[in-house]
């Protein structure tokens, strides 16, 4: 840390720091903990603070550590911390590194048995009886382990100045009506709370206060927010395969679908098949979208993998699909709970042979939902493949959005012709770019009328869909493909930009916003640096981000992977900046911080 | 009074009034003789005698020589020449996008028992409604004579390498799946492959159909199991098939007496005349006994082995509407705005 943020800081230790803090809890997964935590973080939330919670978890079942950061920010800052001010250990296998990796004055709520104190002399530390509190507020021993997490709630809310009011509708919400559960952990945040109040000093490092800037606002994950767009875009047909971290975007769509996605006596209007595998879910896509339904399939780093071969057919062949990639850490299995923007690559060029496929990098929970329903739209006009690219920490974790606004409109179905067409048409021809634009027209099977039909292969073809070896051939199709990907620069979301004409770009995409838009006020703040900040929404790279390279003399650009993936595609297709582009990296599986950023910029300007 | 010159007789048509030429489709680049090629020629007779609208058709296929046919039946279908393998999944998205459609799958054993024995198995299980040949030759045709996992223990290629592996049966391995329609038979049988084509037309569940076709270039040899003169000197049929469509039941008559007859679905019927001993083709594990006692034997027991016209298909285990998927509109497929709200309202 640089000298000047190191008295930053320690100015800011001095102070009580309303609605701005993080807290930091470590449990053991399977004990119930997660409820706990949202209860916790959903209270903050209540009381109007803006807030975010990210769940830090082991691929495993129940019985290892598993960590919950939870963030509050006056100002709306909901990137990851690097600091934390309040560590809650439950943990005993991991007490003593969460407590010896806290910066000094922080503070520690932990199991009194654990015996904490002893460690170091600069944190303040606050032992709780948990065992004794759960044993007297809770008559079920079973539900001990469970219900142990929720007395720290109880705890912290006394200690934050918490609303208790807010706390127990935060635990009706999670709860979802069941009674009993609901008086149980409602006992147990009681019991915290009585206990703290008599017993432990007060304390004016962190507190909470009522506001007003979450009013209105929702609490929603990216994978839930995905599904949404799915559901309200009609999908039809979904193939997919279990994976972590995006199973629960498909699952998500189950639960609305099995809601609001059936006819009058209860049959469903999406088919949604767990498919053997990655390979099965992609081919399934495709022959969906081929036989003219909206298709997608949801995977992670891992899966889009399998899915190359049948993505260079989609691409090669025209067919439409939605593939969403929740990306993790890679490669291989890599840390498969940890996130990264590790497939930038994979997914702008996935499959063998010349590929270009039109990405789209959702940045929030309004775009997940807006994307998402875009993609239907855009698979179908331009009749190939499409990623929707996220990330763990947008699909998994809890982030603060404002209600999302019906999607207006008509879907766009794109270029298909109808037995109406196709009777006045004399020489149609599958692969024909009738309009210029590289896009052809497509029929469906089992039009009726006699005409139409057509043979789809992933082997060469002329505009005629007839087999073909020929070089002309060849050439005349994959370079119509390339011009549709051109076409595609006027359909896809234009990127965000704040243009201060610093000339010091800032280049990012996806989960690194929030981090982004803190970094670039410490920058100010702190250092005097002003950024201008562009923020890419797709691929390919429009006339905006033609212009916003040519007008900075450097660009910043801001990454969740090692080798500077999207700078590689930059410097492709900008081979004349290509000296302009920084590389700012991030990762170690966690979600990116401002810090990290401000760090970097500030090494490159030294 | 004189007589008209009789003019050339109209080739005859079928209930939609469509001929055979209507059927056909682009001509094949096969080797000539090759056994596929009389596979395709009993699908379009089957086709037309069964009166199937050729534009509902879904022909679906993977990579390999059997996997080019498509091309050279019903020229008013939609094809899918999709990747090696993974034809089933295709299939089966097509499948539930499209419930009125037709499919039929054609690959090959390189095809369906190696790389794409995963995909088969699933779409096994699912009971997707599908035709399913399997052009058995066991025999890499595409890539100059490799074997595949269907070739028998023993067989000799043509530049001398013994296989020292146990063959698959694609047969038996359906009949495990439960696979409610199971036919082997023989490019060589024109009237038994024409019988099981038409009564797979019939059911409305995945119909494994493995047709020993010899490999004319690579492996017609007589030490293959899989040639000409093996293939013929081992063909043991199970029974005489016929097949009843539906709407010809009136003027025909069903065979009584030692045959058995199995109802379709849509009314149509089969009938098996027996020719093996205490053969019944709704008994799954005296089809599994009798195929591996053949099997131990060298023989290749073909007809109808195995039907189950009860057995759910994957649009009864998704749910799905009775309407095909890809006919709904925008009003059914997009909830409302109210839907929205509501949802927006349980995350606050």
């Amino acid at each position: 840390m640089s000298t000047e943020l190191a008295n930053a800081h320690a100015a800011q230790d001095a102070k009580t720091l309303v609605n701005d803090f993080s807290i930091e809890i470590g449990t053991v997964n399977g004990s119930g903990s997660q409820t706990a935590n949202s209860v916790l973080m959903r209270t903050i939330f209540l009381m109007g603070v803006p807030v975010s919670g990210k769940n830090l978890f082991p691929s495993n079942i129940a019985g290892l550590p598993t960590w919950f950061q939870i963030r509050a920010n006056t100002k709306g800052y909901v990137a990851r911390k690097h600091r934390v001010d309040l560590m809650i250990c439950m943990n005993p296998e991991t007490a003593k590194e969460d407590v010896l990796k806290l910066s000094d004055g922080a503070i520690v709520i932990y199991d009194e048995p654990l015996k904490l104190n002893t460690l170091r002399d600069d944190l303040i530390y606050y032992p709780v009886p948990f065992q004794k509190l759960v044993t007297a507020s809770c008559p079920e021993p079973k539900l001990h382990k469970l219900v142990k997490n929720m007395i720290y709630v109880g705890v912290a809310g006394q200690m934050l100045g918490l609303d208790m009011i807010e706390t127990k509708k935060a635990i009706t919400k999670q709860l979802k009506g069941k009674q009993k559960a609901i008086e149980i952990n409602q006992a147990a945040v009681d019991a915290g709370f009585a206990w703290a109040a008599e017993n432990m000093p007060a304390q004016s490092r962190i507190k909470v206060v009522a506001d007003d800037k979450t009013k209105g606002n929702i609490i929603i994950d990216g994978n839930a927010a995905c599904a949404l767009g799915a559901m309200f875009a009609g999908v039809q047909v979904v193939g997919w395969y279990p994976i972590t971290p995006s199973s629960s975007l498909v699952e998500s769509l189950i639960d609305y679908a099995d809601e609001y996605r059936r006819d009058e006596d209860g049959k469903s209007t999406v088919a949604i098949v767990q498919m053997e595998d990655e390979l099965a879910s992609a081919g399934m896509v495709f022959g969906a979208g081929w036989a003219g339904a909206r298709s997608m399939t949801s995977t992670s780093g891992p899966g889009i993998s399998l899915m190359s071969e049948f993505i260079g057919l989609g691409y090669f062949s025209e067919i439409p699909g939605v593939f969403f990639n929740v990306a993790r850490t890679g490669p291989s299995t890599g840390l498969p709970t940890r996130t990264m923007q590790g497939d930038i690559d994979i997914c702008a060029k996935c499959s063998h042979g010349d590929t270009l496929h039109i990405n789209l990098y959702p940045g929030n929970m309004t775009e997940c939902f807006e994307f998402a329903y875009e993609s239907f739209n855009l698979a179908e006009r331009f009749q190939t493949p499409i990623f929707v690219v996220t990330d763990l920490d947008l699909g998994m974790q809890n982030w603060m959005s404002k209600p999302f606004t019906y999607p207006e409109g008509n879907f766009d179905r794109g270029k298909v012709l109808g037995e109406k067409e196709l009777a006045d048409m004399k020489d149609w021809g599958r692969y024909k770019d009738v309009d210029g634009d590289g896009i052809p027209y497509r029929t469906l099977p089992a039009t009726p009328g006699g005409k139409g039909a057509y043979f789809t292969r992933g082997s060469g073809h002329n505009a005629m869909a007839q087999y073909s070896e020929k070089p002309e051939d060849y050439v005349a199709l994959v370079d119509r493909l390339r011009a549709k990907y051109e076409t595609a620069k006027s359909y896809v979301p234009k990127p965000i930009l704040d243009d201060t004409g610093s000339k010091r770009g800032i280049l990012a995409f996806g989960s690194s916003d929030p981090a982004v838009m803190e970094a670039r006020d410490v920058l100010v703040d702190s250092f005097q640096k002003k950024t201008d900040y562009l923020r890419l929404r797709a691929l390919p790279f429009t006339a905006e981000v033609d212009a916003f390279i040519k007008n900075s003399d450097v660009v910043y650009v801001v990454e969740q992977n090692r080798d500077g993936q999207m700078k590689a595609l930059l410097r492709e297709f900008y081979p004349q900046a290509s000296m302009k582009f920084k590389s700012v990296l991030h990762y170690n599986g966690m979600a990116l911080d401002a810090q990290t950023i401000v760090d970097q910029i500030n090494a490159f300007e030294k | 009074m004189t007589t008209a010159t009789p003019s050339a007789p109209a080739a005859p048509t079928n209930r939609l009034g469509l001929t055979k030429q209507d059927y056909v489709g682009s001509k094949s680049t096969l080797c000539a003789g090759c056994g596929h090629d009389s596979i395709t020629a009993q699908l379009i007779n089957a086709a037309f005698e069964m009166n199937i609208e050729a534009y509902k058709v879904g022909k679906y296929s993977g990579i390999g020589c059997s996997s080019k046919t498509p091309a050279y039946f019903f020229n008013q279908a939609w094809g899918f020449n999709s990747v090696h393998g993974r034809m089933p999944s295709v299939a089966t998205g097509a499948a539930l996008a499209n419930r009125e459609l037709v499919n039929i799958g054609v690959s090959g054993d390189g095809d369906s028992m190696s790389i794409g024995i995963g995909q088969l198995m699933h779409m096994i299980r699912r009971n997707v409604p599908i035709i399913y040949i399997i052009e058995d030759n066991g025999v890499y045709g595409l890539t100059k004579g490799q074997f595949s996992a269907t070739a028998d223990l023993g067989s000799v290629l043509k530049h001398g390498t013994v296989n020292e592996l146990p063959p698959i049966d694609p047969c038996t391995l359906a009949l495990e799946l439960g696979c409610g329609f199971v036919a082997r038979s023989f490019s060589g049988d024109p009237k038994q492959m024409n019988a099981i084509m038409k009564a797979a037309m019939a059911h409305n569940g995945t119909c494994i159909i493995d047709v020993i076709s010899p490999c004319v270039t690579f492996n017609n040899h007589d030490s293959s199991t899989k040639s000409y003169k093996n293939a013929k000197d081992h063909d043991f049929p199970l029974h005489e098939l016929g097949f009843v469509q539906f709407n010809e039941l009136e003027q025909v008559e069903i065979p009584a007496g030692e045959s058995k007859v199995v109802t379709f679905p849509d009314g149509s019927k089969v009938s098996f005349r027996t020719l093996r001993d205490d053969y019944d083709p709704t008994d799954r594990f005296g089809a599994m006994k009798i195929l591996h006692e053949g099997a131990e034997k060298g023989e290749f027991l073909t007809g109808l082995l195995y039907v189950d016209t009860s057995k759910p298909n994957i649009h009864a285990t998704t749910h799905i509407v009775d309407t095909p998927l890809v006919h709904l509109n925008q009003a059914t497929l997009k909830p409302g705005k109210d839907v929205l709200a509501k949802c927006m309202d349980e995350l606050m």
